[in-house]
């Protein structure tokens, strides 16, 4: 790698340290830090940069100004009065319909929501993606490939009939539809993840474990398990991303009273009555967005594994 | 492990039971929603059901009054232009990113995390926010026309004529730091020989990405379009939050179609015919791609 960087003379300092070891002039003159090429190098990924931040700065110095000043300046303007206000607005007084306690209700109903669903959506497919490793029977794979094909069914295709079987079970409406939703829906991705990952581990452990005597509960919650956190933490940070961004099963599968944060955000926002509150609706998004972005910033590399072990179909 | 082995076991269906019984929810989605739910809605879509689904067959009816229907040749004229216009969008901006990273710069770190932190948004959160930075009154017009061009139109959120490009402009915002990543990862994975081979017979850097590692990067670049592409049909959230389909049905899109039919029209026979014509567009998308994947896999 490193005698690749000096050919590609990219970076400069390295290639000064070169010159620097070597007594006389030989290979290439190194490169200037200032060189044409990485001034449009780091240009380019500066604006692009800059691209990618503008609607999270815009959020934040929206939600920290008062309506007259959005009113009189423009949309990009460091706030020259900073207020909270928005904030808590949005947080306890918002209203959606006839309910004004704000954002919290959501927050709270996504939480409760959010937890369960993971919880039981990783179980089960770690579970399957367990079984489909190591414990391979006639047409499981057919199962599998059935399941990952679905995974590219528009929702809209099998939303009705899971409305009609959540109907005759009782429960569509309620807080277990909902995770049974996300648990159908969370399937393929998390179950690719887990059998690819369990598929990893050396074989020998799993034989190994089987000559002792141990079965197939046994060598889930002792050995393999314990084996990969690391894919558990990804996968929890798929699960938990994907569950509080949901819309669509939001809205279609539960009640005004337990709507999660994504749907009451766009009710607050879009609502046509009274008058548009700016602030209070951009501190509403943020606050929205803090979830998934406190996450997202937090796990770094591992949020990457996560979604290229969903793009890379095994 | 689980080979069967002729012997004296009683019966096959026992074997491996605890692996059967613990596949049962896999088995379950796979057949009953993916597979069962799919042709339930399908055949569905044959029927003249409105409140509650009925079996009352009418043929095609159903698809003569979807494409007789303006609201959805507009919905799929929407979506066509998104699609067509946010593939390759995605693509371009998202491999020229991808290829500035991979240069061996420094704070590679930091302009991933930029690049992709909108990725881990909601679709929801996207919408609004550029709702807000299009605003007509306080958002970009406003602002290039307080900078003196008097006379600038740029309305995307009320001008039903350009507000599908406003759209993509969040899709896109939102997008293209996951193709971004996959880019990256395709071309961490070509050997590095390739590059110094086509330095030393003095081939300049953009020739080699156009002539020789694009073309090595196909498998990645599929994989990328299959992705983009089952995420186009699904475009659904984005719409709602940034538009809510307006001004009139000019940003209306199929999956939104689908789902006011259904839960709120009262018209489940249209929702149904609507979200089959859906299926039929993701299978024009994946057959192939399956065919090429797996069926190569099988030369290889």
């Amino acid at each position: 790698m490193a005698d690749v960087s000096t050919l590609k003379t990219v970076a400069a300092g390295s290639g000064a340290a070169a010159n620097r070891l070597s007594a006389g002039p030989r290979g290439r003159k190194p490169k200037r830090v200032l060189s044409r090429r990485n001034i449009m190098l780091y240009g380019i990924l500066g604006l692009a940069a800059l691209y990618y931040l503008l609607p999270l700065y815009v959020m934040v110095v929206t939600s920290l100004k008062g309506m007259p000043e959005i009113r009189l300046g423009n949309i990009f303007s460091p706030p020259v009065e900073i207020t909270f206000e928005p904030w808590v607005k949005a947080w306890a007084e918002a209203c959606t319909g006839l309910n004004c306690d704000g954002l919290s209700r959501g927050f709270w109903n996504s939480v409760k929501i959010m937890i369960p669903s993971v919880v039981v959506s990783i179980f089960v497919a770690s579970v399957t993606g367990y079984s489909l490793a190591n414990w391979r029977f006639k047409g499981s794979e057919l199962f599998f490939s059935i399941l990952i094909i679905g995974a590219f069914i528009p929702y809209q295709v099998m939303i009705y009939p899971i409305v009609i079987v959540l109907r005759e079970l009782g429960i569509y409406g309620t807080l277990t539809g909902l995770i049974i939703v996300h648990t159908i829906f969370g399937m393929p991705i998390l179950t690719l993840l887990f059998r690819n990952y369990f598929a990893s581990l050396p074989e020998e452990l799993f034989k190994a474990a089987r000559i002792d005597g141990a079965g197939f509960w046994q060598i889930y919650g002792r050995i393999m398990l314990p084996m990969s956190l690391p894919i558990f933490v990804v996968a929890m940070i798929l699960q938990v991303t994907g569950i509080w961004n949901d819309f669509l099963f939001g809205v279609v599968f539960t009640r005004p009273d337990t709507y999660p944060m994504t749907v009451q955000l766009n009710n607050i926002v879009n609502s046509v009555q009274g008058v548009k509150e700016y602030n209070v609706n951009m501190a509403a998004t943020l606050l929205t967005g803090a979830v998934p972005l406190i996450v997202y910033f937090l796990s770094g590399r591992l949020f990457v594994r996560g979604i290229a072990a969903g793009a890379v179909k095994g | 492990m689980a080979q069967s082995t002729p012997s004296a076991r009683p019966s096959q269906l026992f074997r491996n039971l605890n692996s059967k019984i613990a596949s049962i929810p896999m088995i379950f989605v796979a057949l009953v929603i993916f597979l069962g739910g799919s042709v339930w809605t399908v055949v569905y879509s044959f029927t003249n059901s409105r409140l509650l689904p009925r079996t009352n067959f009418v043929g095609l009816d159903q698809y003569e009054r979807l494409w007789a229907s303006a609201r959805w040749i507009v919905s799929i004229q929407n979506l066509a232009i998104y699609g067509i216009l946010s593939l390759i969008f995605s693509l371009v901006v998202g491999f020229v990113l991808a290829a500035l990273m991979d240069q061996k710069i420094r704070f590679e770190n930091v302009f991933r995390s930029i690049f992709l932190y909108p990725f881990a948004l909601s679709f929801i959160v996207t919408g609004l926010v550029w709702q807000w930075i299009l605003n007509p009154e306080f958002g970009i017009q406003a602002i290039v026309r307080s900078l003196g061009w008097e006379t600038f139109e740029f309305n995307p959120v009320y001008d039903p004529d350009i507000v599908i490009y406003g759209i993509l402009i969040a899709g896109l915002w939102q997008g293209t730091g996951l193709v971004m990543c996959l880019m990256l990862a395709g071309l961490r994975g070509i050997d590095e020989d390739i590059w110094k081979a086509s330095r030393v017979d003095g081939i300049p850097m953009w020739r080699t990405y156009i002539f020789i590692v694009i073309p090595m990067m196909r498998p990645v670049f599929v994989t990328t379009l299959v992705i983009i592409g089952a995420g186009i049909v699904k475009l659904y959230d984005l719409v709602v939050a940034q538009t809510s389909g307006g001004p009139g049905n000019s940003s209306e899109v199929p999956a939104k179609y689908v789902y006011d039919y259904m839960f709120q029209a009262q018209n489940l026979g249209q929702g149904f015919a609507a979200s089959t014509m859906m299926l039929l567009t993701v299978a024009i998308i994946i057959i192939p791609w399956a065919y090429l994947e797996f069926g190569g896999r099988k030369r290889g």
